[in-house]
């Protein structure tokens, strides 16, 4: 293990707090992230998962609470902000857009102009950059067996769709990834690779928040376990100290966790 | 989630190890197709077939028909005139049909702007240039108000902008007070409004400005949709706009450029429409929201946002134009004429949804 727990947490909320209208979706959550770690976050549908690491990213404002990145206080207006300091998101519905090509969906919203006067005057894309760079990660990353960079994304299977989110957020994370259901579409084959995946990128240094429903998975590869239940942190287990069904039974309410931490 | 009562956690599980030596052959299926599903696979591929057959198509019997009228230099001449108009509106159009939106206020606003021009220059004697500039403004303002309706207050573009169109009609009415400002008073004291239609020769055709002007906004359009990470964006935005958000871009910027935007090449319409006519005419171009939309429709643009080429909408003004031009020739009332654009439209969209349909 590579962590180090000692250290500032490089991701942290306090007291987060998002409603939406009478639902509580995030109840006074509190979270870390330590540097070189694989944190996974295991929870029942609707346990506020996807709005917690929504709120760390960007793409949601808390109503109350702190976000913390290196022990100081960050108020994302928009995942540009989050991206911009280095924090990149695959989501759970993937955000990619169908009717784009790999290359183009790799770089959505970073686009890489033409130098010179090409780009700064005519704002002309440097089309064929794009799509090296995109197919030496595809390649890299060996992700998929895609013929044609330029293919629209809609031509693809849901699992080589992933793919591509995966790939965009390991091309550009430099300081957290933060991957929400990356196997939930894949085969066993293109899961092994993206948990392969995960390992490298945690091994590269960068921490990695991983939201799986996947128990196998989870324990695998998962350094430390936030286990989130009705809104918050019900507990933080490790492979080592629980059980799957240890943590099943916290993730359902079925043990409380006292009695988990004693069994521990 | 039985898979989860396993007792080791640590476990990785068998089959996963498998998959690692598992060939890297991806499955094929032998195909047998047939010529229809052939002929649909190869329109997917080349959306911009479509609208080239149905051209070829159109020319063909139209000259068949009406016979060498249609095939005439002056015919052709005539038709590429108003082809102009068509075209120049249809850009405006395909940027919002791009978004997903549609934009019923782009003959209002080419109308209101050509009348704002036309008054500018002739009734209260200001620079021609300069009233075109004003008229320029004012479509993008006009523009600004639609993309405010849309991104600020959530009203669908369609209601959105079947409101503004009677509101600037009625402006465009009120400002005009109905009247005509006649050819020769423009030609006296700002013939520059008239420049679009005058013609020059190129290369043996005779064309007019406003032609070279339709070609230049395409060309334009197109670079900016192809070859800018705008374009992208305004891809983006009419694809998905959630995913667009997420990937970090600012959708409501983009679609409030858009409509900016394509209220300023509707004022760039008004100028080609008054070298068309040459006067300026409160009651002009009133089909030209009905025939921007077809055009873009039969170009291969999706309404559903996101699909769609800049080149397909100058086919689809061309389709438009032949058809209009050749059922005149033929004979036909002007009521079958809009019977046969409403055909047309929807014959597209038909086409279309068979296309992507079992193909995607
Ligand atoms: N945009 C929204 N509007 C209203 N309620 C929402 C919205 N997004 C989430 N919620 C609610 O917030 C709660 C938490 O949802 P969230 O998507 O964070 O759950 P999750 O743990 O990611 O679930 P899953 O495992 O199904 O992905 C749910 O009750 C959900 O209905
Ligand atoms: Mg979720």
């Amino acid at each position: 293990m590579t962590a180090h727990y000692d250290k500032t947490p490089v991701l942290q909320t306090k007291n987060l707090v998002k409603r939406y209208g009478s639902v509580t979706a995030i109840d006074h959550a509190d979270f870390e992230l330590y540097p070189g770690e694989i944190l996974a976050v295991i929870g029942d549908n609707g346990a506020g998962k996807s709005s917690l690491i929504k709120a760390l990213s960007g793409a949601l404002i808390p109503d109350e609470g702190e976000i913390l990145l290196d022990g100081k206080p960050v108020h994302f207006a928009s995942p540009m902000e989050a991206r911009a300091l280095g924090i990149e998101t695959v989501y759970q519905n993937l955000a990619v857009s169908p009717a784009l090509n790999i290359a183009d969906n790799l770089y959505l919203g970073r686009e890489l102009r033409k130098p010179g006067i090409l780009g700064s005057v005519f704002r002309m894309l440097d089309k064929k950059e794009m799509e090296r760079r995109a197919q030496a990660k595809m390649t890299e990353l060996g992700l998929m067996t895609i013929q044609n960079i330029s293919q629209a994304v809609e031509s693809l299977s849901g699992g080589q769709r992933q793919g591509v989110a995966v790939a965009r957020s390991a091309l550009f994370g430099s300081k957290v990834v933060i991957m929400d259901e990356p196997t939930a579409a894949l085969g066993v084959k293109e899961s092994r690779r993206v948990l392969n995946l995960i390992k490298e990128v945690r091994d590269r240094g960068l921490p990695i928040i991983l939201i799986s429903h996947n128990m196998p998975h989870v324990f695998e590869v998962a350094d430390r376990i936030h286990i989130h239940r009705l809104g918050k942190r019900a507990a933080i287990v490790t492979p080592q100290s629980h059980s799957m069904s240890d943590a099943v039974a916290i993730m359902t309410g079925a043990m409380d966790v006292k009695t988990s931490n004693e069994a521990a | 989630m039985s898979s989860t009562d396993t007792k080791p956690s640590t476990a990785v599980l068998d089959h996963d190890k498998v998959a690692d030596q598992a060939s890297t052959y991806v499955a094929q299926f032998e195909r047998n197709e047939t010529p229809i599903q052939r002929f649909k696979k190869f329109l997917h591929h080349y959306p911009i077939a479509a609208p080239l057959i149905v051209l070829l198509l159109a020319v063909i019997s139209f000259s068949v028909i009406v016979g060498d009228r249609f095939l005439h230099p002056f015919n052709l001449s005539l038709i590429l005139q108003q082809v102009t108009i068509i075209g120049v509106i249809g850009v405006a159009q395909t940027l919002i049909i791009l978004t997903a939106g549609i934009d019923l206020s782009v003959g209002a606003i080419m109308v209101l702007t050509s009348v704002v021009m036309g008054r500018m220059a002739v009734n209260h004697g200001i620079d021609p240039s300069l009233s075109i500039l004003i008229g320029i403004g004012v479509g993008a303002l006009a523009g600004f108000i639609n993309g405010l309706l849309i991104t600020r207050l959530k009203i669908p573009p369609f209601i959105a902008t079947l409101g503004s169109w009677n509101v600037f009609f009625a402006l465009n009415l009120w400002y005009s007070k109905s009247e005509t400002i006649r050819s020769q008073d423009i030609s006296n004291i700002a013939p520059l409004l008239q420049w679009t239609g005058q013609t020059i020769d190129f290369f043996g055709a005779r064309l007019t400005y406003g032609s070279l002007l339709m070609l230049g906004i395409f060309f334009l359009i197109w670079y900016a949709l192809n070859w800018t990470a705008w374009g992208r964006h305004v891809y983006a935005t009419g694809d998905d706009p959630e995913a667009a958000k997420l990937a970090g871009i600012r959708t409501n910027r983009i679609l409030m450029s858009v409509y900016v935007l394509a209220g300023v090449v509707c004022a760039i319409g008004a100028w080609v429409l008054i070298g068309r006519i040459g006067s300026v005419s409160p009651q002009a171009g009133t089909m030209t929201n009905l025939d921007s939309i077809t055009a873009v429709v039969i170009g291969g643009c999706s309404l559903f946002g996101g699909r769609g080429s800049i080149y397909g909408t100058l086919i689809g003004a061309l389709v438009v134009g032949v058809f209009r031009n050749g059922l005149a020739l033929a004979g036909v009332d002007v009521l079958w004429q809009e019977f046969t654009v409403g055909i047309l439209i929807i014959s597209a969209v038909a086409i279309d949804q068979w296309i992507r349909r079992g193909t995607a």
